[in-house]
């Protein structure tokens, strides 16, 4: 039996075509993935991540504040040091003592007692335990509680916020000023500027009873119903890891195009520190524009370049830029402008090798 | 389902359409572009090329994922529709106003074979 939404019911009325995402029954699209796809880009468009789960980081006995923050400091390759104001987020890798990627996942920081970590789907059950046993190991004080009871709505594009503030006036004082990657209480509704699009917008957190009428409200607006389809080709142009896709436990960071999300420069230690110390990546996360016809990038084709092989991760067609985009796992030594070539059903197909993202903002940033 | 009646099927989720000169128009169903979503690229057989029944003989990719399109019966290929090759979002319009290729079948017997509709409906409901 498949995991269901609290705005489960509303996208089987609307039609949705539903896939099983992580053992979730999630809408892939509404009618139209590439139509979905524009409505982001160019006005606003609204996601169902209520399948991702908040995890609560708290003391157990109110008023010993202080753990939480040296707990993660110890959990978290990013370094929650970074966070000095509440509301502020961070993403970060869950790591393996051997460096591997348990997780990729944002951290909130809601007061110094009170963090919150927002985890995939589809590795929620397994970070739960990993988390689990490094608070009992290290930080018995401390509690998690996961929080399936709040849904999780992400309103992104050019005109997103305009259309939360229209549906939450009171929201629009407290979020008018809020930087990228900063979120605010306001009211029920935790408001953040975050997204997995490349495009401005809001990731809003709100009680699982309020997230019905707070969707139909925006489809009142004219904001477009994504689906999990849509999100996919946007976070590819927007230059964004998949977990289970683009990394996983069985690569470091280091070689997932995730160096700048570790912090090895601190004198703290963390989970998967040493091996990172002393790790010899071989191998970069790069981005591939298709440049001859006859297919589409996709994961799992191989790569051949002038320095070895490698392999997509991630490959689609991109429809803000009418071509095939990828992204690959592919030998240090190439660089970008490099071509290189993809067995697309049997055939080398050229492709250009270039530095990620592909698209921000609506822009293309290729060529 | 979108399943016109005077048309042939394949359990493939091909349709065949019989033409006075005896050749065969073919393309993908109403069932198989819904299925497959936003189609983007779309490959199409040489003219020319001898057919096997069954054969992967033309590709369809759609945003999501790339599917073959098999030949409904033995032919050598006639003629290709490059409307589709230059516009494949047309199969998702218009699954069977857009076909993809024609074909002179081998065995003018084998196209009543085929699927009717509503063979075809009950192999893509299970589908």
């Amino acid at each position: 039996m498949l995991k269901q939404t609290p705005l489960h019911a509303i996208h089987r009325a609307a039609g949705a075509r539903m896939v099983d995402f992580g053992g979730w029954d999630m809408p892939v699209h509404y009618g139209s993935q590439i139509d979905e796809h524009h409505a982001v880009r160019r006005g606003a468009g609204m996601f169902d991540v209520s399948h991702m789960l908040a995890v609560d980081i708290e003391p157990r006995e109110p008023a010993r504040g202080s753990g939480v923050r040296d707990f993660l400091r110890g959990a978290l390759a990013n370094n929650v040091d970074k966070l000095t104001v509440p509301g502020k987020a961070l993403y970060s890798c869950l790591l393996r003592p051997d460096g591997g990627v348990l997780d990729d996942l944002i951290v909130y920081f809601l007061r110094e007692d009170w963090f919150r970590l927002v985890v995939n789907a589809g590795t929620a059950d397994k970070d739960l335990a990993w988390l689990g046993a490094l608070v009992a190991e290290r930080a018995p004080e401390l509690k998690l509680t996961p929080r399936r009871d709040l849904a999780m709505i992400a309103v992104q594009g050019p005109q997103a916020r305009e259309r939360v503030w229209t549906v939450v006036p009171a929201a629009r004082a407290a979020s008018e000023s809020l930087k990228p990657f900063n979120a605010v209480q306001a009211g029920e509704y935790l408001i953040a500027r975050t997204g997995y699009t490349g495009e401005d917008g809001f990731e809003i957190t709100l009680p699982a009873a309020l997230a019905p009428d707070f969707w139909r409200a925006l489809l009142a607006l004219s904001v477009k119903p994504c689906g999990l389809g849509a999100r996919d080709t946007l976070r590819l142009e927007a230059g964004m890891n998949l977990y289970g896709q683009d990394m996983d436990e069985a690569v470091n960071p280091l070689e997932s195009g995730l160096a700048w999300t570790v912090d090895l420069t601190s004198a703290r230690d963390f989970v998967g520190k040493s091996a990172l110390l002393a790790a010899h990546p071989s191998r970069q996360l790069a981005g591939l524009v298709l440049q001859d016809q006859g297919g589409i990038l996709r994961s799992h084709q191989r790569v051949s370049t002038a320095h070895g092989d490698g392999e997509v991760t991630s490959g689609s067609y991109s429809p803000t830029l009418s071509r095939s985009i990828a992204l690959a796992r592919l030998p240090a030594r190439v660089a970008p402008g490099d071509i290189v070539h993809v067995d697309v059903r049997g055939k080398p197909l050229a492709a250009r090798v270039v530095k990620p993202p592909f698209v921000r903002n609506g822009k293309s940033l290729i060529d | 389902m979108n399943v016109p009646a005077e048309l042939k099927y394949t359990a493939s989720h091909e349709w065949v359409r019989s033409e006075p000169d005896g050749a065969i128009t073919t393309g993908i169903t109403d069932h198989a572009q819904q299925a497959l979503g936003d189609l983007v690229f779309i490959e199409l057989p040489q003219v020319g090329r001898t057919l096997k029944a069954g054969e992967a003989c033309a590709v369809v990719e759609s945003v999501k994922a790339a599917s073959d399109v098999y030949a409904p019966v033995a032919g050598v290929v006639l003629a290709v529709n490059e409307a589709v090759v230059a516009a494949p979002e047309k199969v998702n319009a218009d699954a069977y106003g857009n076909w993809l290729y024609r074909l002179k079948p081998a065995n003018p017997g084998d196209v009543a074979k085929l699927l009717d509709a509503t063979g075809y409906i009950a192999v893509a409901g299970e589908s």
